[in-house]
């Protein structure tokens, strides 16, 4: 997975010092966040509904070697080829041959977020094979040279002024804000490309164990386009996106359009079985599925296991108090927002994101909005414990919490330290506040202010009041 | 903490997690004490004030009480509760989260901040201690006048009637 060069600090600085990167958090997660309340409104019991598809997936992963080896038989039954990546570089490697051997020059793709973990466009890049996105936030971000910053909505971190100026440099496109406009010009351009591409590339939502069917959803028809115009149909799936049965997926899909835009169903819900038949009038000649690993098996073992239940809805993102004020950019990982902080560090174990668990208040806003109720605030503190195993821990702070717990061991040492505090504080600030404090207090005093101690404590107040009731005449 | 922490600390010693687990049963957030144990929510408080309520994380999401305190603070007599836009935003203090990240904790602070400020509210008024700290700190920083209370302090409020 990319790293971004600066370190996260230096990241979430940009981040929180670009006034349009703040403009369009503002109105994409307000926005999304509102239609997601409306969408799950709209079934008879949302929490059952809820409860529901966390049933399927904690089933579906308990026995996930069982419904992976039902899901490529059917799948082979059907005329579609499996192939399993156990990393990105096998992944990379296992698409590209496919390419290869077909004399493939051009890709068209639909969005999917596991192709941007293995970096795939930039190795179809390397071997001079043109790849070209067809998700609209994605052709956007591709236009731009950017990175996605949300896992449903690539752009999220641009304004459609931006776009509109993006447009207008890369497409000569008159300079326009109606995305109807812009969403037009686009259109244009992916028709001709829908209809030369030797291979499409799309993701997963979920594949189907019983049938072999991949189920796409999209809201543009890219997908559907993809996968049914050039002769060769590669689909890279994460191989925790197994459901077992038609039924369950069904289960699955009443909550993810719902918790990700609001909608109860995607505008197209794609469901593939196998490559071109006899007598279908389009679809592949061919179809394959690569199933990447890329520290999922290893994931599957840990404490991390239940991230694996994400169906990739976004919620969590569009609910995150963090990620509202730094986007998706910031995180560095292709994975943002509280999944992210926990997927991330999860696939990889990897010590450069250590920072990204501790990017939470721990508010819970993700636990209470995701659709499979994925307890990731116990995730980020489970993760935060290896990263101190792994010496993580700045030296301030460990020096901190070395001397805090050197004096609440010791109350009596506490609380001559504390009646120091006291009066030193109270001498120092008689306003009652301080305005500024030394490292490492100063990261307070940046922000906000910070109270003396109380004339007395509350342990004082509590052993006078108990003595007074004692004094009192019984009644 | 005591609640859900102290039984998953203590998980592998049997003999502690024993009291733990006793101990946490008989454990209740001020607000919950008096709307479920004492089963009292008139206490015949007075205040003329506009109150803003700021729900926060482990009150709400954590211990799931969403409703008593409101209750509460709108039985107190000649006391207008207004309505905070995101009162159920965090407000960035998160423990140690407001020193390691404390840019975006001071981002979030902002944010909370401009929506009491906009509430028209006189006072903020809240369960939690490091909401309170970090809110107050924030709201003087910008040198309001809010009053930055903690539930049982505007319940302590018994002030006489206001003259007609």
């Amino acid at each position: 997975m990319n790293e971004q060069p600066l370190p996260f600090h230096a990241r979430v600085s940009l981040a929180l010092h670009d006034r349009q990167l703040r403009v369009a958090l503002d109105r994409a997660t307000s926005h999304l966040s509102t239609q997601r309340v409306i969408g799950l409104a709209s079934l008879a019991d949302p929490d059952a509904a809820r409860d529901a598809a966390r049933r399927v997936r904690a089933d579906t992963l308990r026995r996930l070697d069982v419904h992976l080896e039902r899901f490529e038989a059917s799948l082979t039954a059907v005329g579609g080829r499996v192939h399993y990546a156990r990393n990105a570089v096998e992944a990379r490697r296992i698409v590209l041959e496919l390419a290869r051997a077909n004399g493939v020059r051009r890709v068209v793709k639909s969005k999917s977020m596991v192709t941007e973990e293995i970096g795939l466009n930039a190795a179809f890049e390397a071997e001079r094979i043109e790849v070209i996105e067809s998700d609209l936030g994605e052709y956007i971000v591709q236009l731009a040279h950017e990175t996605p910053s949300h896992i449903i909505a690539p752009a999220f971190h641009k304004t459609r002024e931006q776009v509109g100026q993006l447009f207008h440099e890369k497409l000569g496109l008159p300079l326009t804000h109606d995305p109807a406009r812009m969403t037009a010009a686009a259109r244009v351009r992916l028709r001709e490309v829908y209809l030369t591409a030797d291979m499409g590339v799309s993701g997963v939502n979920f594949g189907v164990a019983e049938t072999g069917t991949l189920c796409v959803v999209t809201n543009e028809g890219n997908a559907s386009l993809s996968m049914a115009a050039p002769p060769l149909h590669v689909a890279v799936m994460g191989l925790e996106r197994v459901v077992p049965t038609l039924r369950d997926l069904g289960v699955l899909l009443a909550v993810l359009a719902r918790s990700a835009t609001g909608q109860k169903l995607s505008v197209y819900t794609d469901l593939i079985t196998g490559p071109r038949k006899k007598g279908d009038p389009d679809g592949p000649e061919e179809l394959h599925v690569v199933l990447v690993d890329n520290g999922r098996t290893q994931v599957l073992a840990s404490e991390e296991a239940e991230i694996l239940y994400c169906i990739r809805c976004g919620a969590c993102l569009n609910s995150c108090p963090v990620y509202r004020e730094i986007g998706g950019h910031a995180y560095g990982s292709v994975y943002s927002g509280p999944v992210g902080s926990v997927l991330t560090p999860a696939l990889t174990g990897l010590p450069i994101w250590d920072d990204l668990p501790h990017a939470s208040s721990l508010c819970g806003a993700c636990r209470e909005v995701c659709p499979v109720r994925i307890d990731i605030p116990r995730m980020l503190v489970s993760l935060r414990a290896k990263g101190v195993a792994h010496g993580a821990t700045p030296r301030w702070l460990r020096f901190s919490l070395r001397l805090y717990r050197r004096l609440v061991t010791r109350p009596r040492l506490f609380r001559a330290a504390l009646a120091l505090v006291r009066r030193a504080s109270r001498t120092l600030a008689p306003g009652g506040f301080f305005r500024h404090l030394p490292p490492p207090l100063s990261r307070w005093t940046q922000h906000r202010d910070f109270p003396t101690l109380a004339a007395r404590p509350f342990s004082a107040l509590f052993a006078e009041h108990r003595a007074a009731r004692r004094a009192e005449p019984p009644r | 903490m005591i609640v859900h922490h102290y039984p998953e600390l203590l998980a592998g010693e049997p003999a502690y997690l024993e009291a733990a687990r006793e101990v946490a049963a008989r454990t209740y957030e001020f607000s919950q004490y008096l709307t479920d144990v004492l089963k009292k929510e008139r206490l015949g408080s007075r205040w003329r004030a506009r109150i803003a309520y700021h729900a926060s994380c482990h009150l709400l999401r954590g211990l799931g009480v969403g409703d008593g305190p409101k209750r509460l603070l709108a039985a107190i007599e000649d006391a207008e509760i207004v309505a905070l836009p995101g009162a159920e935003d965090c407000c960035g203090f998160g423990g140690l989260f407001a020193l390691e990240m404390s840019d975006i904790s001071g981002a979030m602070l902002k944010r909370k901040i401009e929506r009491i400020l906009e509430s028209g509210a006189e006072a903020l008024v809240a369960c939690d201690a490091g909401c309170l700290l970090h809110i107050d700190g924030g709201l003087r920083r910008q040198a309001a006048s809010l009053k930055v209370l903690h539930l049982a302090e505007a319940l302590a409020r018994f002030d006489d009637r206001a003259e007609p």
